[in-house]
């Protein structure tokens, strides 16, 4: 699947397409399809997000969205080698989900 | 908005702006157009017939226009120098301190933005030949006076 | 070191003010992003991995204890608890927000601070030798030089749209410790047969997907020439740098396909033409700059030897100071690489202690180096032991300095967008490999980078050892250089073969090393033996 991700404008907090506004969480994130460009710029010109971009995507085991590539996991979830500052501090299955 | 903005007194050169390519036909032109790639030391043998001086900056990315402009005025062209194409009001002040007293942008500024940015720095640290004395110079006037 | 004056401080309030009113227009609409970001990232703000990244600037790496006391603060306030210190002196912030950049700018300006020209294509920030002022083998400071450049490259007006970025490194002395021919001008001070000082230019090196060492095309350049000799080869560049391939941008590109010759003399020929234009400050500038680096106020009469009873501290002695041009005091460099750490990393409290041992025991000065660490460089020798002691309290007392667990490593796919592969997960498997079998004494002198993508922002095409993170068919992939130095013998590492993995790369590093415990000479560093056998007896044990 195809979803859309950019950063907020003003605080630049890394945002997923959720089909109707933008989430920090990757798991809210929908399949823009064929959309994806046309969502990306009417939602630019708002500045509801800054830089959106397409990236491609599955759905893993649990039904979660999970980004094809490496560099767009640790992008959704934090540092791999910070887990204390990513989304998920407490997860300790938070890392292999990235790797 | 702003089309033209112009810090000269006479007025503006009517004819229009010919190539570098064509100028060197053209013998009796007094506007020319220098593009990012042309050689501005290529003017210097004809900067007495020169009014106007068009320095192209298709993309403002693109800075080859500042040492052309700084070229030309350190050979003493005291003609028009006017920046045009993708000139955004953010490099007003770069462009008026590398010599350019004329701009014609392709998306036309905001007066309030223009004087904002024209007016933003009381000082410079370099001489750039556009008569503003630099800080280094400001700092040891006593001295130098003395 | 320098102060502002009130010139100075007028600078950095205006380019806070107009940063404040371009990120106001940004946030109306009034700008775009592409508008927007070039004059963004010639305030330091990128747009990074995970936030807004800000990379402010330690012009030649030389901070007061209040300055390192503002980079934490800035730490708590706006970010997340720690600053990143990187391989050009600078400190960066990963998640700083746009709205609250312009607020933290002014935090800066209070304290004589900026992120000016810390990114874009503009010249960046000046380094120099972390040990400037401190040791013996200078011929002068190099620092007043790298001050009078900073301010004329500052807001330069004909300079602000370069094809590329602009990296320029000023030393002076024979040892290059700022790697000083691997920057797009590399400066070295040095004095004529009159005994006069002058400036030896070195253009046209740098690192990346295409690394070059800068030939040398001015041995002299009077020291009343400096700014119009810089002048005219950024004027040469500009105007003939390509501009038609980000690759192929940098003056490094230029030099190589002109010819050293040819490069030389369109600058000698502009050089000559700006002579003539009086854009030189007068030599009273550079005396009055130079006040600001005189020597502190030294003791004399003082203690030269030292208690080495305590085993730790005679290790961190041994490994972490440096001789002192100053009898009685000593040069400490205090470690951000702990064993299994993150390098270059320090947290808000330890940027705060650092800042107070500055203050206390280094006459308010602190450096920070290209390879990642924080130097006192004014330290009487009697104080050793009691900054020893805090410093191993806050996890900062690692006696590694220029071992292979003294790793520089760029931030990596962990933190850059840019990158390839993680670097940071590789340093902490080397640097725990090392020190869990013994084996850091054992090897010594052992620089080892290690860079997340081919950009090379962790030189490793400068390390003794080498890593080269990249992308094999969606995964992470790690190549081993050998043999590269960053000193006066400035070497470029070869690559030995197929990359690793994370784990296989470790094994392929521990091997190499293998190969020069057993074949070293009397007096070897792993580089000489690497130099003496050549690259085959590495390869034949790291591939088998």
């Amino acid at each position: 699947m195809k979803i859309l991700t950019g950063n907020d404008l003003k605080s630049g907090a890394v945002t997923w397409w959720t089909g109707y506004d933008w989430s920090i969480h990757v798991e809210d994130a929908v399949d823009a399809g064929d959309e994806a460009d046309a969502i990306a710029a009417r939602e630019e010109g708002a500045r509801r997000v800054n830089a959106p971009y397409a990236i491609d995507a599955e759905r893993d085991a649990n039904g979660g969205v999970r980004p094809a590539h490496i560099k767009d996991r640790i992008r959704a979830l934090g540092p791999t080698v910070r887990p204390d500052l990513t989304l998920k501090p407490a997860d300790p299955e938070a890392g292999n989900w990235v790797i | 908005m702003v089309e033209l903005l112009r810090f000269r007194e006479d007025k503006p050169v009517a004819d229009p702006a010919v190539t570098v390519d064509s100028f060197s036909d053209q013998s009796n032109a007094s506007a020319v157009r220098l593009e990012p790639g042309d050689d501005a030391r290529d003017l210097l043998p004809f900067l007495d017939q020169l009014r106007l001086v068009e320095i192209n900056f298709p993309s403002f990315g693109d800075g080859r226009g500042y040492s052309a402009a700084r070229i030309l005025r350190e050979a003493g062209f005291d003609g028009e120098l006017r920046a045009v194409g993708d000139v955004l009001v953010d490099q007003l002040s770069h462009m008026r301190r590398c010599g350019f007293d004329s701009f014609a942008p392709e998306k036309p500024f905001n007066p309030a933005d223009a004087q904002a940015a024209l007016s933003r720095w009381p000082q410079v640290y370099q001489a750039t030949g556009d008569g503003r004395r630099p800080i280094w110079a400001l700092r040891h006037d006593a001295q130098s006076n003395g | 070191m320098y102060r502002y004056d009130h010139y100075d401080q007028a600078m950095v309030d205006s380019r806070v003010e107009e940063f404040r009113d371009q990120t106001r227009r940004r946030l109306e609409g009034k700008l775009s992003e592409d508008q927007f970001k070039p004059l963004r990232l010639q305030n330091g703000l990128y747009l990074q991995l995970h936030a807004y990244m800000l990379r402010v600037a330690i012009p030649y790496g030389t901070l007061s204890g209040a300055q390192m006391h503002a980079l934490a603060d800035i730490a708590g306030k706006y970010d997340r608890g720690y600053g990143h210190f990187t391989t050009r002196q600078n400190i960066q912030y990963n998640w700083i927000k746009l709205e609250e950049a312009p607020d933290l700018l002014a935090d800066l300006a209070r304290v004589e601070m900026h992120a000016i020209q810390t990114s874009g294509n503009c010249i960046r920030n000046i380094s120099s030798d972390q040990y400037a002022g401190a040791i013996a083998d200078e011929i002068i400071d190099p620092r007043p030089y790298a001050e009078l450049l900073r301010q004329w490259s500052s807001f330069h007006p004909e300079f602000l749209a370069l094809p590329r970025k602009f990296k320029i490194a000023v030393i002076a002395s024979q040892t290059d410790r700022a790697a000083m021919k691997l920057h797009d001008i590399g400066i070295r001070m040095v004095r004529n047969d009159a005994g006069e000082i002058g400036a030896a230019f070195y253009v046209g090196g740098g690192m990346g997907r295409t690394p070059m060492i800068a030939p040398c095309i001015r041995e002299f350049v009077p020291v009343d020439q400096l700014i119009t000799y810089s002048e005219a080869c950024l004027r040469v560049y500009n105007r003939y740098g390509r501009r038609d391939n980000k690759y192929k941008a940098r003056i490094k590109i230029l030099v190589h396909e002109l010819g050293r010759e040819e490069y030389t003399r369109q600058v000698e020929e502009e050089f000559a033409h700006l002579l003539t234009q009086g854009i030189e400050p007068p030599l009273a500038e550079l005396k009055r700059i130079a006040t600001f680096f005189a020597d502190p106020p030294f003791e004399t009469g003082l203690a030269d030897d030292v208690d080495r009873s305590d085993p730790g501290f005679a290790l961190w002695l041994d490994r972490n100071t440096l001789p002192h041009k100053q009898p009685g005091y000593a040069i400490a460099v205090i470690s951000l690489k702990p064993v299994g750490g993150i390098p270059g990393d320090a947290s808000v409290e330890q940027m705060h202690l650092m800042a107070d041992l500055a203050t206390r025991y280094s006459f308010d000065e602190c450096r920070v180096t290209h390879a990642q660490n924080i130097v006192l460089p004014h330290v009487r020798k009697a104080d050793l032991f009691a900054i020893w002691q805090q410093l191993e309290a806050a996890g900062l007392g690692a006696a590694n300095l220029d071992t292979v667990e003294d790793i520089i490593a760029c931030p990596g796919l962990d933190y850059c967008s840019l990158a390839n592969a993680r670097s940071i997960p590789v340093a902490q498997k080397i640097s725990r490999r090392f020190a869990d079998t013994g084996k850091t004494a054992e090897l010594g002198e052992l620089k080892l980078k290690i860079s997340g993508c081919i950009n090379a922002c962790g030189h490793h095409h400068a390390g003794h050892i080498g890593i080269l993170g990249v992308d094999r068919k969606g995964t992470e992939n790690y190549q081993l250089l050998l043999g590269g130095s960053e000193g006066d013998d400035t070497s470029l590492g070869k690559i030995t073969g197929p990359g690793f993995d994370e784990d296989g790369i470790v094994d392929a590093v521990e091997r190499a090393t293998d190969v020069y415990l057993a074949r070293r000479q009397e007096g070897e560093r792993f580089l000489d033996t690497y130099r003496r056998v050549g690259i085959d007896a590495f390869k034949e044990a790291i591939y088998g």
